[in-house]
């Protein structure tokens, strides 16, 4: 891991005079107040972000992290259209994740969606609205409680945060809300996999005049009625979302998604 | 060596710290400025020459890379016949000054007035010169009038962002005359309309069976990756397919060098059913977009220009109506 902030600092000081021992502790004191540790060792983002400290008070509560290239987090190197940026997340090698937390540091609305895998495999692809360039984050917690985080930049002209929904052009949005269409596919070369799109305005209350409309929980259970895995998705998430998930092909038969919005509209649909 | 000498000497590397700092800031300022005024000079020329094709037909050739301050927006091609009756003009560039730099040239090489101006399509790098011809009928298919009626504006403020400068004065100028397809005598040339689609709802491709030159605006792109924003891949296909029955001699593309054989046409085929047939089994993979956009592109196209970078935009547009069709 690369620790840019304190080499930029060395640096502008190395071209003053040598460092002396007892500044050097001194500052490496100095510098030890300001970053937070995990592991013994500084933290430092590094994708460089104004925000970090402020998305690792809110999102994370201040809990212990470590920046985690095996959190892989997919965005485009441009978002041609803000309203609409493809994101995945893989997490891979660093065993049981409990909850992975996606979310945007420079975004109006910086949580984009939590998600926990419980049964199945800790991915997820989906779209999201940004506003402006941002680092592009998830958090993925492992069982001792750690937050391992991944992620990138998106370059991003802007205004997919108080655009209103396209849908609600058309007259017959209410008609087909909540509607769920389904596929599943069993893969011999990669795990099995499910997508989903479920018809909602996805609405984030920052454009004029239009109040936030927007789906809170979507459930994934088995045929017995046991919870697979769930997620919490914010504003941000793309208006009529559309998820891709990996799980066994066994546990396909039956599957049912259940979901709320902010409103109370109730989803509840057995996927094929 | 006490902590405080140290905190003393610390607290003046700060500030010449601080000082350097200041330093850098007011030079990058005075070179800033220094620079707008050599843009300023420089009068946002976009330095063109046209390239003769044949016998009195010319073409502007645009780069093959996509909108940037740099480049001004010049990345299309446009073209022009100069006829005994006066000059036909085929697409006007990306912006009032590019349109304003067209005309001057060509009336200050050929010494003859402008009688006609046709639009290929609405696409802004082929429309937002208009504005420099006012005073000549700017022909186009009503599908093409209309699109420019109603997305003109949105078109030439994106272009604003994207080029900057180069933009100012322009505003989106429709043209003033719809024409049906068919032939027609323009300046004595016998002039084709051919109405197709599929790089855009409406792409208007022109045949001069005088010279033998075929203008097939967006319809062909050469060395330089298709670009699909607007695009219906299977119309698209379709249209290439009547302009290759067409025997010209020569074929100027909407991006990329002129070429008198089938090649250019080739490619783009080759280009568009490569990038459908991947996207069809894409999504048949059960793929996510954004895995979609990770697939490794072929080797045969490296000659094309941008080819990343317009393979995602690609995707980034087709991918989610191709979705929603197979979803339903
Ligand atoms: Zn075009």
């Amino acid at each position: 891991m690369t620790n840019s902030k304190q080499l930029k600092i060395h640096s502008i000081l190395k071209t003053n005079k040598p460092l002396q021992p007892a500044f050097k502790i001194i500052f490496n004191l100095l510098l030890l107040a300001t970053v937070n540790i995990a592991y013994g060792q500084p933290i430092v983002d590094p994708l460089d972000s104004p925000s970090w400290d402020l998305v690792h008070k809110l999102i994370l509560s201040n809990e212990a992290v470590v920046f985690d290239d095996r959190v892989k987090v997919v965005v485009p190197d441009m978002a041609e259209d803000p309203m609409n940026v493809p994101v995945s997340v893989n997490v891979d090698g660093i065993g049981e994740i409990e909850e992975i937390r996606l979310f945007a540091d420079l975004n109006p609305i910086k949580e984009i969606l939590n998600f926990h895998p419980g049964k199945i495999e800790p991915f997820i692809a989906f779209r999201f609205k940004v506003q402006q360039s941002t680092p592009v984050r998830a958090a993925a917690r492992t069982k001792d409680g750690v937050w391992h985080v991944g992620g990138s930049w998106l370059d991003a002209t802007g205004g997919g945060c108080t655009a209103p929904s396209m849908g609600r052009t058309l007259d017959n949005w209410v008609d087909t809300l909540g509607d769920v269409k389904s596929r599943l596919w069993s893969r011999a070369d990669r795990p099995d996999r499910l997508r989903f799109r479920i018809m909602h305005p996805m609405d984030t209350g920052l454009a004029p005049g239009i109040p936030e409309f927007y789906i809170e929980t979507l459930e994934l259970k088995d045929k017995h009625g046991e919870l697979l895995a769930h997620i919490e998705s914010y504003q941000p998430v793309s208006e009529n979302p559309f998820f891709s998930v990996d799980l066994e092909s066994k546990l396909f038969e039956g599957i049912v998604l259940y979901g709320r919005d902010n409103s109370g509209n109730l989803i509840n649909q057995v996927l094929q | 060596m006490t902590i405080s000498s140290n905190l003393s000497s610390f607290r003046q590397m700060h500030t010449d710290y601080i000082k350097r700092l200041f330093k850098t800031i007011l030079l990058v300022i005075v070179l800033s400025l220094f620079n707008l005024q050599l843009i300023n000079a420089s009068e946002l020329d976009y330095e063109l020459v046209a390239e003769p094709v044949g016998e009195g037909t010319y073409v502007f050739i645009g780069s093959t890379k996509y909108f940037s301050k740099k480049n001004g927006g010049n990345i299309a091609n446009a073209a022009y016949i100069v006829t005994n009756g006066g000059v036909i003009v085929i697409d006007t560039g990306s912006s009032y000054q590019y349109g304003k730099q067209m005309r001057e040239y060509i009336e200050s090489t050929t010494g003859m007035s402008i009688i006609k101006v046709f639009n290929t399509h609405h696409h802004p790098d082929h429309f937002l010169g208009n504005q420099a011809f006012k005073d000549v009928p700017i022909a186009s298919l009503q599908g093409i009038v209309n699109t420019i009626d109603s997305q003109g504006e949105a078109l030439n403020t994106n272009l604003y962002a994207l080029v900057g400068d180069w933009m100012k004065e322009t505003v989106a100028y429709s043209p003033t005359e719809v024409i049906a397809p068919g032939k027609m005598t323009v300046g004595g040339h016998e002039i084709e309309i051919i109405a197709l689609n599929g790089h855009t709802d409406s792409d208007m491709a022109i045949y001069d069976h005088t010279t033998g030159v075929l203008f097939a605006g967006d319809l062909i792109f050469h060395d330089r990756t298709p670009a699909v924003a607007n695009a219906n891949i299977q119309n698209w296909l379709n249209s290439i397919r009547q302009l290759q029955e067409l025997d010209y001699k020569y074929l100027i593309a909407g991006h990329g060098p002129v070429t008198t054989d089938q090649h250019a046409m080739l490619q783009t085929n080759d280009y568009l059913s490569w990038l459908h047939e991947t996207l069809q089994s894409a999504l048949d993979k059960g793929l996510d977009i954004s895995e979609a956009l990770q697939l490794e592109l072929p080797k045969r196209f490296q000659a094309l220009d941008i080819l990343h970078e317009e393979y995602k935009r690609g995707v980034l547009q087709l991918y989610p109506s191709m979705e929603q069709a197979y979803f339903e």
